[in-house]
């Protein structure tokens, strides 16, 4: 490794810590400052002063805000999220239970997402012809169109006609073996990989046509290698190469975006519970996802960036 | 003609979609017209003898939840959904291009800057954030839309900044500051009206995306707030709606649906116009 890369990975290890602080303080301040704000279920006329009093104290509101956010922030590294405002049980235990199912569906969707990229290398190889027309008019709409709406018009195809696959939810309650798992995640996963095969199909198809323009290209066809020595060993490689640096926040988008995804089809993931968690105003459950999710995606983007500068020895780190 | 009009006019795609977003304007700028004297429906009244009923002569895509026609209110809150994309890529322009051509064209320090306060931004989810703010505030319309548009200006200004960045090397600029042009003249004289023509490109796509956000946060309710309408929060409550009456689902994701698209496809086919030389 070049000092110059490592200077690299460390300037941007620091700049992503600093983000997650920032985020941290960001949260903070909007649940903290926000008119309503925490203390708001104390307007109740039946809690009377003194209990008041007592609740603030309970609830650590009476300590100065900088004096609060440190307090938090230390819980928070220990991943003490304190406890939910609506049923009293430990935030991150709320959590915990929902990641199953969001990383379920999530990491489903990515690796049909994935699917995308040999489309974008046909699209690159048809460039011009009916194919690649095709797959972009495929892409255009897929753009235009609101991919939770799509499902929402799958599950009303479903329910209207023969119901080939089930209104939502992770499996029939009673039921929840493995077929009937996985015909419960069809549709959400389907739906989900659309942003995938649109944005990796179009990714690699500039890529490929860009690194099939280059002159190393022109001198391994002029040597005589066959056209798919070419396209794969050559061509394909060096194409792939940048799709790293989209891959971390493409996984990232579905973490976050699942929240329309999980909406839809009644997934019972981490989406669907800050959702649920903004409408009751519970506010450790919103900040702790928050903070989750900001610091998910920030170590994804860390990851991408890292792990491009160590795969593509071009470059540079100024 | 000059040839970008000439090219405009040629390319029947993006005619098309021009067509359908004069026509999809004009029905909604004049929905409350339609709504009483065409179709002679009251868009606001309830009527609970008449839930959920069907597509009919009386209501042509038939009525929701609470007796409404839904063909009237999905143009009434057609208003809503484009003002408020309007609002967002406004806002996002309004931000994203000073600060992306100001970046391009100085460069150094201040680019620095801007680029730091774009990665943290691009690194924020703003979905989450959104939904805190959205659960903290309450914001009314157009409080949302600047809210939106104020965490979405980053793809302009890279955009802009590429742009100025390209344009300062040209030797037009060079012959401006030649005959002593300040930095703000040149920018407003010679960089602007060059980057003008892309920028209504980007103004396109940022009001399809403001479109889309809004769409997706009022689904999940916590967008527009009733009594105000708009197309994705006439879906919030679709789910219960799916199986007795789908018509309420079709109605304003199809709306969304045509509006993005034909503004992308309007976007798409300017952009070609403008440099023929992009074209894929």
């Amino acid at each position: 490794m070049t000092s110059g890369l490592a200077r690299y990975i460390a300037r941007r290890s620091l700049h992503s810590a600093l983000l997650v602080l920032l985020i941290t303080v960001l949260s903070f301040s909007i649940m903290r400052l926000a008119p309503g704000g925490p203390a708001q279920f104390l307007d109740d006329p039946r809690i009377g002063p003194e209990h008041r009093e007592l609740l603030l104290e309970s609830f650590g509101l009476k300590d100065p805000l900088p004096v609060q956010y440190a307090k938090w922030l230390w819980n928070v590294v220990r991943l003490d999220f304190g406890y939910s405002f609506i049923d009293r049980r430990p935030v991150i235990e709320k959590i915990a239970e929902r990641v199953p199912a969001t990383f379920q569906l999530s990491l489903t969707s990515f690796a049909l997402g994935l699917l995308g990229i040999p489309l974008g290398v046909y699209a690159a190889t048809r460039r011009g012809r009916w194919q690649d027309q095709t797959i972009r008019l495929f892409t255009v709409f897929g753009n235009a169109v609101p991919h939770w709406w799509l499902g929402l018009m799958l599950l009303v195809l479903s329910a209207s006609t023969i119901r080939i696959f089930p209104l939502g939810g992770m499996y029939t309650v009673g039921d929840g073996s493995l077929p009937d798992r996985l015909w419960h995640l069809a549709l959400p996963a389907l739906v989900g990989a659309l942003g995938g095969w649109i944005g990796f199909s179009r990714f690699v198809r500039s890529e490929m046509l860009e690194v099939l323009g280059q002159d190393y290209i022109r001198s391994a066809r002029a040597k005589g290698l066959s056209a798919r020595l070419v396209l794969f060993r050559h061509a394909l490689r060096n194409a792939l190469i940048p799709l790293i640096t989209i891959l971390g926040s493409s996984l990232a988008g579905l973490l976050s975006g699942g929240v329309l995804f999980e909406t839809t089809f009644s997934w019972p993931g981490l989406g669907r519970m800050s959702v649920d968690a903004a409408y009751q105003r519970d506010f450790p459950v919103l900040m702790a996802l928050t903070v989750i999710f900001s610091f998910l995606i920030i170590l994804g983007n860390l990851i991408a960036d890292v792990s491009y500068g160590l795969a593509d020895p071009r470059v540079r780190y100024e | 003609m000059t040839g970008t009009a000439r090219r405009l006019w040629r390319d029947r795609m993006t005619m098309a979609a021009l067509g359908m977003i004069i026509v999809i304007v004009a029905v909604t700028m004049l929905a409350s017209w339609i709504a009483w004297g065409v179709l002679d429906v009251d868009p606001y009244r309830q009527n609970l003898v008449q839930r959920y009923r069907p597509p009919s002569p009386a209501n042509l895509l038939g009525t929701d939840d609470l007796g409404r026609d839904n063909l009237a209110r999905t143009l009434i809150a057609g208003r809503v959904s484009l003002s408020i994309g309007l609002t967002i890529a406004l806002v996002s322009l309004a931000i994203g291009v000073p600060i992306g051509l100001a970046s391009g064209f100085y460069g150094g320090r201040l680019d620095d800057l801007t680029n730091a306060i774009i990665q943290t931004l691009i690194n924020i989810p703003t979905l989450f954030l959104l939904i805190l703010l959205s659960a903290t505030l309450r914001p009314g319309v157009l409080v949302l839309a600047i809210i939106i548009g104020g965490l979405g200006w980053m793809g302009t200004a890279r955009l802009v900044r590429g742009m100025g960045l390209s344009i300062r090397e040209r030797d037009y600029v060079l012959a401006a500051r030649a005959l002593g042009a300040s930095d703000g003249r040149v920018m407003a004289r010679h960089v602007l009206p060059n980057v003008f023509s892309m920028v209504t490109v980007i103004a396109g796509f940022d009001v399809a995306g403001g479109i889309l956000a809004e769409s997706g946060l009022s689904y999940l309710g916590l967008g527009v707030q009733p009594p105000v309408a708009s197309w994705g929060s006439m879906l919030a409550s679709s789910l219960e709606n799916v199986t007795r009456a789908p018509w309420l689902v079709v109605t304003p994701g199809a709306a969304i649906f045509l509006t993005t698209l034909a503004i992308f496809l309007l976007a798409d086919g300017l952009r070609d116009a403008l440099d023929p030389r992009l074209k894929a």
